[in-house]
């Protein structure tokens, strides 16, 4: 595990340095860490994020400078808090994780929707049925949320559909889209740009600022899509 | 109660200081990009120093007040008027019910943040009164002011009204007019500093960038010389702050700011320090800007100063009007 600053107001910790070869393995381990620096309660310390391999903190130092009465050495004395919260085995009892169901997110894969489906196919040399098929058999977890609020970046893409961006991002993509960025999969929560191949669309909402919590997934949750009709997703996203 | 927008300007938006605990959720922190002197004229006007205010970015606002409140501002060299008076940065002023305050020209610099007593009251998402511009929520409508917009204020505090009309006290220059033609920016190393050749860690040091007219809240685009990598291996997207400079495969480095995306994949090659956010939310299309480097726990240093002077002036100002 490696501590780096970031800035004068936050930190990364790394836990590892790869994510591709294990990804379910890397994603329990950040989010043990991500738990265990929770329940920490360090002194200073703001707000907590995971991705992929790391989870960043970040802190006031003013807070922190009063925690430890120096101005000194700031970055050195977090980072000694944080190696003692991820070394405490009797924090880790009480922050196991909560087996989490399996979200499920219908997607319409309609031509309308799916406005890279082609591109897709061709890349994986599949019919578009079958990229369909494979898309909404497999399971993925989030391995990350960001981007834009609510944007899963999903692990877990079945090999053969891993599709290269496009060159020229889109300008705006409809919020509900279903993309594939290179290894990835994700869902663009708000109305947004975007480089990702279109395959298709959620009515549900992934992201609501007025609503609590305001957004559907969360870092290391598992997702699978559900393949829905246009009238399902007309009915769904309540229009006539 | 309200506020009556007769002239948005260029771009205006209703600011507090940002949204913390929600980048989990991939949200930006937001807020005025000198979150600081959005401090310092909530204090000199007696407000809560978190009260929201609008930030102007390049002039050409017109507001109408309703009512009669005390408003301060800090920021770039802009015109500023109540009615026919000139205001000048970081003094307490108050304007009379009917009367109006003008934002005009912007001399240099880029921005200012107008505090008013009471504060902008729109209401809070997700914590913060702060307008999200990129993903449309929070602050007035979830978007940049428009002409006849109508803003709500909250109720006046206490507030040391001025003796005379514009207040003879003010706050340390530096706080309250922070733009300097051919700013220095000071930078602890990023986490990918080791990934840049040595050419690209000197010319980080030793010459000016140019600020790309292709910028805005989420970060500041340098043209310059480019900053190339001695790997070109793809990272991992780790999280990224305002002060983060990113720098994409073109080797144009970006200095992302308050409104910049949560995570990124670009390499990190250094970090603006807090406390120089003030200077670099100043910076407009075709100015010059350069960087040199300081230790982490120098920019821990300036930052405790800083707050203790913040302090000492908060003292300072409630002793006045005790």
């Amino acid at each position: 595990m490696e501590i780096v600053p970031l800035g004068d107001s936050a930190l990364i910790v790394r836990v590892r340095n790869r994510f591709d070869d294990k990804p379910e393995e890397t994603l329990d381990k950040v989010l043990l860490v991500f738990r265990q620096l929770q329940a920490a309660s360090i002194p200073g310390v703001i707000e907590l994020v995971p991705a992929y391999t790391s989870v960043a903190v970040f802190f006031d130092p003013v807070t922190v400078a009063k925690a430890t009465e120096t101005s000194d050495k700031l970055f050195d004395w977090l980072a000694t808090r944080i190696r003692a919260a991820v070394a405490d085995v009797a924090g880790q009892g009480h922050t196991k994780r909560s087996v989490s169901r399996t979200v499920e997110i219908p997607v319409s894969y309609d031509p309308e929707f799916a406005v890279d489906l082609d591109r897709v196919a061709q890349t994986a040399e599949l019919s578009p049925g079958e990229v369909i098929d494979l898309h909404s058999a497999a399971e993925y977890r989030v391995a990350c949320i960001g981007f834009v609020p609510g944007f899963p970046f999903l692990a877990g893409l079945p090999k053969k559909l891993a599709t290269p961006r496009r060159d020229v991002p889109r300008k705006e993509i409809p919020p509900g889209s279903v993309g594939i960025g290179g290894a990835q999969t994700g869902i663009y929560p708000l109305r947004s740009p975007g480089g990702w191949n279109l395959i298709g669309r959620t009515p549900l909402r992934l992201f609501d600022p007025e609503r609590s919590p305001p957004l559907l997934l969360r870092a290391g949750q598992r997702v699978r899509f559900r393949k829905i009709t246009r009238d399902e997703f007309e009915s769904l996203s309540g229009n006539p | 109660m309200s506020l009556v927008v007769e002239r948005a300007g260029f771009f205006t938006s209703v600011q507090d200081l940002g949204r913390t605990s929600f980048r989990e959720f991939g949200v930006s922190s937001g807020g005025a990009l000198d979150c600081f002197g959005l401090r310092v004229g909530n204090l000199l006007i007696g407000n809560d120093e978190k009260a929201a205010g609008l930030e102007i970015t390049l002039g050409g606002l017109q507001l109408r007040f309703e009512d009669e409140r005390i408003v301060a501002w800090c920021g770039g060299e802009f015109d500023v008027r109540v009615g026919s008076t000139s205001l000048p940065a970081g003094h307490a002023c108050l304007v009379g019910s009917g009367e109006n305050l003008k934002f005009g020209a912007c001399k240099n610099g880029c921005r200012s943040w107008l505090s008013i007593s009471g504060g902008v009251h729109v209401e809070p998402v997700l914590k913060s009164r702060s307008t999200d511009l990129r993903s449309n929520f929070g602050g007035f409508k979830g978007r940049s002011l428009r002409d006849g917009d109508v803003l709500p204020l909250g109720l006046r505090p206490g507030s040391p009204a001025p003796a005379k009309v514009i207040s003879s006290w003010t706050a340390p220059h530096g706080w309250v007019s922070p733009a300097k033609r051919e700013p220095v920016l000071r930078f602890v190393r990023g986490v990918d500093w080791s990934r840049f050749n040595a050419a690209s860690l000197q010319r980080l040091t030793s010459e000016a960038f140019t600020v790309s007219p292709d910028s805005d809240r989420m970060g500041a685009r340098l043209e310059g010389p480019e900053l190339k990598r001695v790997d070109v291996s793809d990272l991992i997207s780790e999280v990224v702050a305002p002060g983060t400079i990113q720098v994409p495969p073109g080797g144009k480095p970006i200095l992302l700011l308050g409104d910049c995306q949560t995570i990124g994949g670009y390499p990190k090659i250094a970090h603006v320090i807090t406390v120089d956010f003030g200077v670099a939310a100043q910076l407009r299309a075709d100015d010059h800007v350069r960087f040199s480097e300081i230790s982490l726990a120098d920019a821990h240093r300036l930052l405790l100063e800083r707050e203790r002077q913040l302090e000492l002036f908060r003292v300072g100002l409630s002793l006045r009007t005790s």
